[in-house]
Formats: C-alpha cells, sequence, structure tokens
C-alpha cells in the first residue's frame, strides 16, 4: 500500500476577486533614513481557474490609489518624477503562467507601471480555499516581489550631501490577497 | 493656449526678459505668451502668512499660473544657484505642495547670464525645484552665456544658434502642452 501523499498542484476552479476590506496590495523601498510603505486603494485581483486546474490571475489599479501616510509624499508619487498618474492612469498585471507546489506558488507574469510593460516573477504562498460564515468560499494568496524602478522609467533621485542616493532602486512589491469565490 | 513668461530678474533691462520676448517671437500661431510682471511685490515666505486669503500678490501669482496653459521661466544665475526672488515665489505658488497649481502644468526652463555659462547651474536647479512642485518640466535648456553680447541695441537674441535652440525648447513645451489637452479632452 503507497504511504505516498499527494501534493496538491492544481488550482480551485472559478473565479476568484479581492476582498477589498481583508486584501492589501503596496511597496516597500529603502530610502536615506528607513524604509518608506505605501499602499494601492482601492485595487482589483481576479484568479480565473479553468477546469484543468491552471490559472490567469489580473491584477489591477488605479495610479492615483496609491497612498503613503502623507499627502504631500503621496502628491510626489502621482507627479511627474514617480507614477505620472496624469499621463499613464493604471497600474498593471497579468500572469502569463502559474505554477503551484502545496503551499507554494510561483507566478509568471508581466507588470505595467508609468506605461512601461515588464517581465516579473511572483513568488509567494496559497491557503486551502474554505468556506466563510458569510457563505462563499475564501482562499488566501500572498504573492511578492522585487523589481528595480528605473526598468519602468521611475527613476528619481537626489544624491545626499554624502554622494549617496536617497532612494533606494529596488522596490519590494507585496499583496496579500484574501480571494472569495464568485 | 496660454504660455506665462516669468522671467527670475527683476532689473529693468533685464536680459532675461528679453530672452522671454525672443520666445514669443518664436511660438506658433494660437499660442500667445503673457510676461507676468508681479515678482518683485511677493512678500518673503512666511507660513504665518500663507492662510487665506494669501498676501495679493501671491494671490495674483497663483492665479497666473492656474489660469496659463504652461510656464516659460527664464532665470539669471546668482552664486551658481536659483535667484533668491524666483525661489521664493515658487515656494509660495508650490502650496499647499499636494494641490498646487504647478502641479502637471507643463513648464521649460532657459536662462542668460552675463558670464560665459549662461546660468545653467540655476536653470539645473529650477528645474529640481520645479519637478518638486509637481509639475511637468520640459527637456532642454537654452544658455545664453555673455548675455549683454547676445541682444542687439533693440532687445532681440541676435544669435541664430540660441534662437533655433530656443526654437526647440518652446516647440518642446507646446507639444507637451497639447499632449496634455488631448488627455484631458
Amino acid at each position: 500500500m503507497s504511504t505516498l501523499t499527494q501534493t496538491q498542484e492544481a488550482l480551485p476552479t472559478g473565479t476568484w476577486r479581492e476582498d477589498p476590506v481583508h486584501s492589501h496590495v503596496g511597496f516597500e523601498i529603502g530610502y536615506a533614513s528607513g524604509i518608506f510603505r505605501g499602499s494601492f486603494t482601492p485595487f482589483e485581483a481576479k484568479l480565473d481557474v479553468a477546469e484543468d486546474g491552471s490559472g490567469t490571475l489580473v491584477g489591477e489599479a488605479r495610479a492615483d490609489s496609491v497612498h503613503a501616510l502623507d499627502e504631500n509624499l503621496t502628491a510626489h508619487l502621482l507627479a511627474p518624477d514617480f507614477f505620472d498618474a496624469e499621463r499613464t492612469p493604471l497600474l498593471r498585471f497579468e500572469s502569463t503562467e502559474i505554477r503551484r507546489t502545496g503551499e507554494n506558488v510561483a507566478i509568471s507574469g508581466e507588470l505595467t507601471l508609468k506605461g512601461v510593460s515588464v517581465p516579473v516573477e511572483l513568488e509567494g504562498t496559497i491557503g486551502d480555499a474554505f468556506p466563510h460564515p458569510s457563505g462563499t468560499e475564501r482562499m488566501p494568496l500572498h504573492l511578492e516581489t522585487t523589481v528595480d524602478r528605473r526598468a519602468f522609467g521611475i527613476d528619481w533621485q537626489m544624491e545626499l550631501p554624502d554622494g549617496q542616493p536617497a532612494l533606494a532602486n529596488d522596490v519590494k512589491l507585496s499583496a496579500d490577497l484574501f480571494l472569495v469565490k464568485e | 493656449m496660454k504660455v506665462l513668461g516669468i522671467s527670475g530678474s527683476l532689473r529693468r533691462d533685464s536680459h532675461n526678459r528679453s530672452l522671454l520676448h525672443a520666445a514669443a517671437e518664436l511660438l506658433p500661431d494660437g499660442v500667445e505668451l503673457e510676461l507676468w510682471d508681479g515678482l518683485k511685490a511677493v512678500p518673503p515666505y512666511d507660513e504665518d502668512d500663507d492662510v487665506e486669503p494669501a498676501p495679493a500678490a501671491v494671490t495674483d501669482l497663483r492665479d497666473a499660473i492656474a489660469g496659463a496653459d504652461a510656464i516659460l521661466i527664464a532665470t539669471p544665475e546668482y552664486n551658481h544657484s536659483v535667484p533668491g526672488q524666483l525661489k521664493n515665489a515658487i515656494d509660495w505658488a508650490s502650496r499647499p505642495l499636494a494641490t498646487n497649481p504647478l502641479r502637471n502644468k507643463p513648464v521649460a526652463v532657459v536662462g542668460a547670464s552675463m558670464g560665459a555659462f549662461g546660468a545653467v547651474w540655476a536653470q539645473a536647479e529650477l528645474r529640481k525645484v520645479l519637478a518638486a512642485t509637481g509639475a511637468r518640466v520640459v527637456e532642454g535648456e537654452v544658455a545664453v552665456g555673455h548675455a549683454h553680447e547676445k541682444f542687439d541695441a533693440d532687445g532681440r537674441l541676435a544669435d541664430d544658434a540660441l534662437r533655433e535652440t530656443l526654437g526647440e525648447v518652446v516647440d518642446a513645451l507646446v507639444t507637451v502642452t497639447r499632449a496634455r489637452d488631448l488627455l484631458a479632452a
């Protein structure tokens, strides 16, 4: 008798969308004196899983949904120096491949910021779907990646008096999604 | 389309004002340059005074910026940097930062100085300052060095190469401004 445990590789079928209250999409970037964080509120995420267990993940947010904990910094993020929300109002991710091994998930796809699309690899974890008291089925999905913002033309920089850059180029992006089955 | 011209020099026979007049002659049909002459009246920035109603000269500046489709600033250079009164006026205009009238406004910077370098450092610093306000800063510079030799007795820019460069910067400003109008349409 085999004792082999089967590793879950398929995604649960159906269309899943973000629970806006319990999901969070944000970024972290190093600057001169610490870590600067921000988030995108609202955003939309949609995971479509076919009968064969293959899936497509699409995430979208308006550039002007970016939020930092200071209105002047938020305004700077919207300006031509950063997202240039007036000219490029939409931020988007679309997967090209989702690979699952148990609770680990790796997603290849294309991220579009400031009108520039760059291939990215997301890694993270996925939980089992479970029934929620509201009657819907829910599933957690956590993803993150690190990108060089200059690849998207977001290359604002200012040298500090000691010659060090004021802002890092690597930005950590994370999505803590709580998905609800339609 | 209306371009607001601001000279960073207050002097009556300012070369930078002459440079703005030269730019006005190079504007395409349908684009007019309006010179703003209120710079000298802007008081020193004081947050205590930055309340409603703002000082009259400040309101005049903010309204002039809000009412223009684009801005062209001609700056001299004082001690390798932006003249204090011009910087002070931009500081006033930039408040409150998140909603100030320079936000997304197309702005080009040119400059003239009596020295050899044509205010290149002042122009670079001014671009940095304008970007911080959220303005859409147009690429390109016009460095009129030895300015006292470059304008004729009538105040016209007599150097063909500089006129050509100035025309390119003005064209870039108009192009960026038209693109913004299309986006809004």
